[in-house]
C-alpha cells in the first residue's frame, strides 16, 4: 500500500516525503504553521515555517522558535523530496494555504480560509492541485454569508441605537482576526471615534496596526476613568469575557456577537446575545463548494469540522471526497 | 407583514422583559385592529390548522434551492427548526415584498392554501418565498408550519394589552380564555373598557396556579391561616354549568367536550351559573387509580363502554369560582369553600369535594405528607384561607408541597439534538439500566443539566459517537446520571416493560461507573410496592 502524501498525525498532518507536519498540536521537529490561531499554532517545533506577514502575531502567540522562517506568498522552499509554497488563505493576517509538490502529485492544504473580502489580509489565491485538503467549519448549506458591507451596516445601526438609549454596545468577537477585521471595516465606513478594547485584544491589534492595517483609535477598557459608564460607547471583547466580572463595568449594555454561528437563531438565543452579526473568517457553504472546483482537484479531503455532508454532496457531483478527523490522531497517540 | 416582522425583530433582539413589553405595546397601539388580533393569536401560542405538510415543504425547499433532499434533512437536523431551515436554504427573494399586512396576508393567501390543490398550493408557497425575505419570510414559514414560539410568554402579551387598554391584566387574561376568532371585533373587545364586555357563556376563568414550596411549611407563619388539601395527580379542569349547558376546560385551555360523559351527566345536578375548579382523576372505590389509566381517557374523544368501565373518572372539586352567576374570585378562600359545599350539596357522583387535610400545627403535616405514596397523591397543597382566586402563577397564597421524587441511576446510551433554543446541541438523552447483562432503555430526559454541563456533554457525545440512526446517536455507555421521576407503571409498549412519569436529570454522577447503575429489577420492585424506594 502506498501511503498518501499526507496522513493525519499529532493533531495535524504529516508529510513523510518532506518530513514535516502541518499545524501539529504536539511537539514535532519541523512544522509549517498556516496561521496563529490556537487550534493551528502550537509551540514546540524547533524548525518552523510560516507566511511572512504572520510572523508578528505568531511569535506573540507561541514565542520565538529556534529556527523560524517567514516565507513570502508564492516563494518556494525545498523540504526533503518536496517543494512547499505558501499562498494567501484570506482567513486572518498572515494566514496561508500550503501547496506541496512531490512525486505523488500536488496537494493543496488549507488551514482555514475564506473568500469574502477582508481589508486586513491578502485575498485567497486558488491554484491547481490534485488533492485539495479543505477546512469544513461551516459544512452545511444553511451557512451562507451576507456581504460584509451589509453586516457592518447592521453593526453601525445597532451601535447608534445603543447611543440613543445611552447604553454601552458590547461586541463580542474573537481576539485575533475578527476583532481587527471589524475595526478595519468600521474605519472604512468612516468611524473615527475611539473604540474600547478588552485587554486580550490589545497586543494583537497593535501587531495589525504596525503592519499598516487602518483602524479607529483603540483604548483598553481597564484604563477608563473611574465611574465611566461607557454610555453609547462601543466595546470589543472576546467571547470568553461574556459573563465574567470584567463585564460589570458596562451596566445595562446590549451584547452582540460577530460570528458565522450567528446565522442560526438558536445559537444566538442559547448564548443569550441580544444581537448576532453574521460575519465569519471561514468559507461559507457556497464558497467551500466553489473552491473545490477552483482548485481543480480530482480529490477532496475535509479536515476541521463535520465534513460528512460536504463529502456526500461532492460525491453526488462526481468528485471523490472523504472526511479526515485530525483530533482523533491526537487522542490515539496520547492514549 | 412588515410591521409584524419589525415587532418580531424587536422582541428577538432583546432579552429584557421591559423592552419586550414596550415593543408589544408600541405595536398594539399603532396596528390595525385585525392585525393586532392575529398578532395576539400567534403570540399567545394559538396556531392555524396545518395547511401544508412538512414533507411537501421540504421537497419544495429542495426544488427551490437546487439542493438534494437529504441535504435539506441534514440541515434541518442541524438547525432544529424547519421554518428557519427553509428560510436559510431558500435563495434570496427576487421580487419586492407585497405591502399586505399580517391579517391581509393570512386571509388572502395563507388560509386559502387549505382549499387549493397540490400544484396550486406549491406554486403559491414558492411565490411567497420569492417575494419575501428576512424576518418576514421566516415568520411566513412559521405560519405555514404551525408553531410559533418566539420568546414571548402569554403573560407578557396580556400585560402589554392591559397597558394599552388601561384595564387590569387579569381581565385581559379572562378575555383571552376559551374560543375566539381573531378579527377586528375581537381586538376591540379585548381592549374594551371594563363595562361593555360580554363573555361567551363557554368562556372559562384563567386558572390560578400554585408554586412549589421550597422551604419548610413553618416559614408560612401561623398554621390556622392555612388550609391543607391532597395534591391530586390528574388533569386540572374547570367545569362550567351555565344556562343548562356544561363545558369542561383543561388547564391548557382545551375544551374536553364529550370526553367525560359521566361528569357531564353529573353536572346536570348543579345549579345554573356554577363554575368549579378541580382535578379530574381516574377514580374507583374512593381512591385514585394509576395515572396510566387516566391517560387512556385523555386521548379518547368519545370513550366506549369498555373504557368507561375500566377507567372511571371523578371530578374532585376544590374551588368554586362562580355561584348563582356571580364571580366569586375576589372572595376569600374560606368563603368560597362554604359556597363550594353549598354547590356540591345537590351534586351527584362522580362530582365530589376534594378532601381537606385537617391539622392544628405544622408539626402534624410531614406525617400526612409521608402517606402520599400510599394514598396515590403527589403531596399536599397549602392555601391561605384569606386568599382570593388570582390569575396565573403568583407566589404567596397557594403552595404545592410535593413528596420527594423517586430516583435511580441510569446510563446514557442515546442522544439526539433538541429543538428551538437547544437546536444543534445534543440535549435529548435516553438512559438505560442493567438487565440480564444488557443495558435496557427505560427513560428519556430533556431537562436538569446546567448549560455548562450540556455543552460539555455535547462535545463528549460528538467525539464518542458509536453509531448514527438519523438524528439519533448511540454513544459509549460510560456516563451515569441520577434521574428523578414521579411514578412508575407497567407498559407493554416499552421494551423494558415499564413507563415512568416525568423523568428528569437530577445530577451527573461522575463518581459512578456503569456497574453502579441500577437494574431493571430495582425499578420493577416499585411497581409492586410504591414505598420500596
Amino acid at each position: 500500500m502506498n501511503e498518501p502524501l499526507l496522513v493525519p498525525d499529532a493533531g495535524g498532518l504529516y508529510c513523510r516525503a518532506g518530513d514535516f507536519w502541518i499545524d501539529p498540536l504536539r511537539a514535532v521537529h519541523r512544522s509549517i504553521i498556516t496561521h496563529a490561531h490556537a487550534d493551528h499554532a502550537r509551540s514546540g517545533a524547533s524548525e518552523v515555517y510560516t507566511a511572512k506577514p504572520g510572523l508578528p502575531v505568531l511569535t506573540h502567540r507561541i514565542g520565538q522558535p529556534e529556527d523560524l522562517t517567514g516565507l513570502d506568498y508564492g516563494q518556494s522552499v525545498e523540504l526533503g523530496d518536496t517543494r512547499v509554497t505558501l499562498f494567501p488563505a484570506g482567513h486572518i493576517l498572515g494566514s496561508a494555504t500550503v501547496r506541496i509538490e512531490a512525486e505523488q502529485g500536488t496537494w493543496g492544504v488549507s488551514g482555514d480560509f475564506k473568500r469574502a473580502p477582508d481589508p486586513t489580509c491578502a485575498a485567497f489565491e486558488p491554484y491547481p492541485c490534485d488533492v485539495w485538503v479543505s477546512e469544513c467549519t461551516f459544512g452545511l448549506p444553511v451557512y451562507r454569508w451576507p456581504s460584509p458591507k451589509e453586516v457592518v451596516g447592521e453593526i453601525l445601526e445597532w451601535w447608534s441605537d445603543c447611543s440613543r438609549q445611552d447604553r454601552p454596545a458590547v461586541l463580542f468577537c474573537y481576539a485575533l482576526g475578527k476583532a481587527q477585521r471589524v475595526l478595519s471595516e468600521l474605519a472604512a465606513a468612516g468611524v473615527e471615534d475611539a473604540v474600547w478594547l478588552h485587554g486580550a485584544m490589545l497586543p494583537l491589534t497593535e501587531c495589525y496596526r504596525q503592519q499598516g492595517v487602518l483602524m479607529p483609535p483603540t483604548r483598553p477598557a481597564t484604563e477608563a476613568e473611574k465611574g465611566e459608564k461607557f454610555k453609547g460607547q462601543l466595546v470589543l471583547a472576546p467571547p470568553s469575557a461574556s459573563g465574567s466580572p470584567w463585564m460589570r463595568r458596562f451596566p445595562k449594555h446590549s451584547a452582540g456577537f460577530v460570528s458565522g454561528w450567528m446565522r442560526i437563531r438558536g445559537n444566538r438565543r442559547r448564548r443569550g446575545y441580544d444581537r448576532g452579526f453574521v460575519m465569519s473568517d471561514h468559507a461559507d457553504w457556497p464558497d467551500l463548494v466553489r473552491t473545490c472546483s477552483d482548485m481543480q482537484a480530482s480529490q477532496v479531503i475535509t479536515i476541521h469540522g463535520n465534513g460528512e455532508s460536504l463529502v456526500r454532496h461532492l460525491g453526488d457531483q462526481g468528485i471523490q471526497a472523504e472526511a479526515w478527523n485530525l483530533r482523533q490522531t491526537l487522542r490515539q497517540a496520547s492514549a | 407583514m412588515k410591521d409584524f416582522a419589525a415587532l418580531f425583530d424587536r422582541l428577538d433582539r432583546t432579552t429584557g422583559t421591559n423592552a419586550k413589553l414596550s415593543a408589544l405595546a408600541d405595536y398594539f397601539r399603532q396596528a390595525r385592529p385585525e392585525d393586532a388580533a392575529w398578532a395576539v393569536y400567534f403570540l399567545t401560542g394559538r396556531r392555524l390548522k396545518r395547511l401544508v405538510n412538512t414533507r411537501e415543504l421540504r421537497e419544495w425547499t429542495a426544488e427551490a434551492s437546487g439542493l438534494a433532499l437529504w441535504l435539506i434533512e441534514e440541515s434541518y437536523e442541524h438547525v432544529g427548526d424547519l421554518a428557519e431551515t427553509m428560510h436559510l436554504l431558500l435563495p434570496p427573494a427576487s421580487a419586492e415584498p407585497p405591502t399586505e399586512t399580517l391579517a391581509e396576508l393570512i386571509e388572502s393567501t395563507i388560509k386559502p392554501l387549505a382549499q387549493m390543490d397540490d400544484d396550486a398550493r406549491k406554486q403559491r408557497v414558492q411565490q411567497l418565498w420569492g417575494q419575501f425575505d428576512g424576518s418576514e419570510r421566516f415568520l411566513i414559514n412559521k405560519l405555514l408550519t404551525g408553531g410559533f414560539r418566539v420568546g414571548v410568554s402569554k403573560r407578557l402579551v396580556t400585560r402589554a394589552l392591559a397597558e394599552v387598554a388601561g384595564v387590569d391584566s387579569s381581565l385581559i387574561a379572562h378575555r383571552l380564555m376559551g374560543k375566539w376568532t381573531p378579527d377586528a371585533d375581537l381586538y376591540q373587545r379585548l381592549i374594551a373598557d371594563e363595562t361593555d364586555l360580554d363573555f361567551e357563556q363557554s368562556t372559562p376563568y384563567p386558572f390560578f396556579l400554585a408554586s412549589p414550596l421550597e422551604a419548610e411549611p413553618e416559614s408560612l407563619g401561623e398554621p390556622d391561616a392555612w388550609q391543607a388539601e391532597w395534591k391530586w395527580d390528574g388533569i386540572r379542569a374547570q367545569l362550567i354549568r351555565r344556562d343548562g349547558q356544561t363545558w369542561i376546560w383543561s388547564r391548557g385551555e382545551e375544551r374536553m367536550d364529550g370526553r367525560f360523559p359521566e361528569l357531564e351527566a353529573a353536572s346536570e345536578s348543579l345549579p345554573d351559573g356554577t363554575v368549579l375548579d378541580g382535578e379530574i382523576m381516574a377514580w374507583r372505590d374512593d381512591r385514585p387509580l394509576p395515572f396510566s389509566l387516566l391517560q387512556t381517557r385523555i386521548g379518547r374523544k368519545k370513550p366506549g363502554k369498555v373504557t368507561l368501565e375500566k377507567a372511571p373518572v371523578a371530578l374532585l372539586a376544590y374551588d368554586c369560582l362562580e355561584f348563582d352567576g356571580e364571580d366569586l374570585r375576589d372572595r376569600p378562600l374560606e368563603q368560597r369553600m362554604e359556597t363550594l359545599n353549598r354547590a356540591l350539596s345537590t351534586a351527584s357522583a362522580p362530582i365530589q369535594p376534594s378532601q381537606i387535610v385537617a391539622f392544628d400545627s405544622w408539626g402534624q403535616l410531614p406525617a400526612q405528607r409521608d402517606r402520599s405514596r400510599e394514598l396515590g397523591v403527589e403531596g399536599l397543597m397549602l392555601k391561605r384561607l384569606d386568599s382570593c382566586y388570582q390569575v396565573g402563577r403568583k407566589r404567596g397564597a397557594w403552595w404545592k408541597w410535593k413528596v420527594e421524587p423517586y430516583t435511580f441511576d441510569g446510563v446514557l446510551i442515546y442522544a439526539q439534538p433538541g429543538h428551538g433554543r437547544r437546536s444543534n446541541l445534543f440535549t435529548d438523552y435516553t438512559f438505560a439500566v442493567h438487565h440480564d447483562g444488557e443495558l435496557v432503555p427505560v427513560a428519556k430526559a430533556y431537562s436538569g443539566l446546567t448549560q455548562k454541563e450540556i455543552d460539555r456533554l455535547d462535545r463528549w457525545i460528538r467525539s464518542n459517537t458509536k453509531e448514527r440512526f438519523g438524528p439519533v446517536r448511540s454513544v459509549e455507555p460510560i456516563h451515569v446520571f441520577e434521574l428523578a421521576f414521579e411514578g412508575i407503571a407497567p407498559s407493554p409498549r416499552h421494551k423494558s416493560g415499564i413507563a415512568m412519569r416525568f423523568p428528569r436529570i437530577h445530577r451527573w454522577r461522575e463518581d459512578l461507573r456503569i456497574e453502579d447503575a441500577d437494574s431493571l429489577d430495582d425499578l420493577k420492585r416499585l411497581l409492586r410496592d410504591p414505598d420500596a424506594a
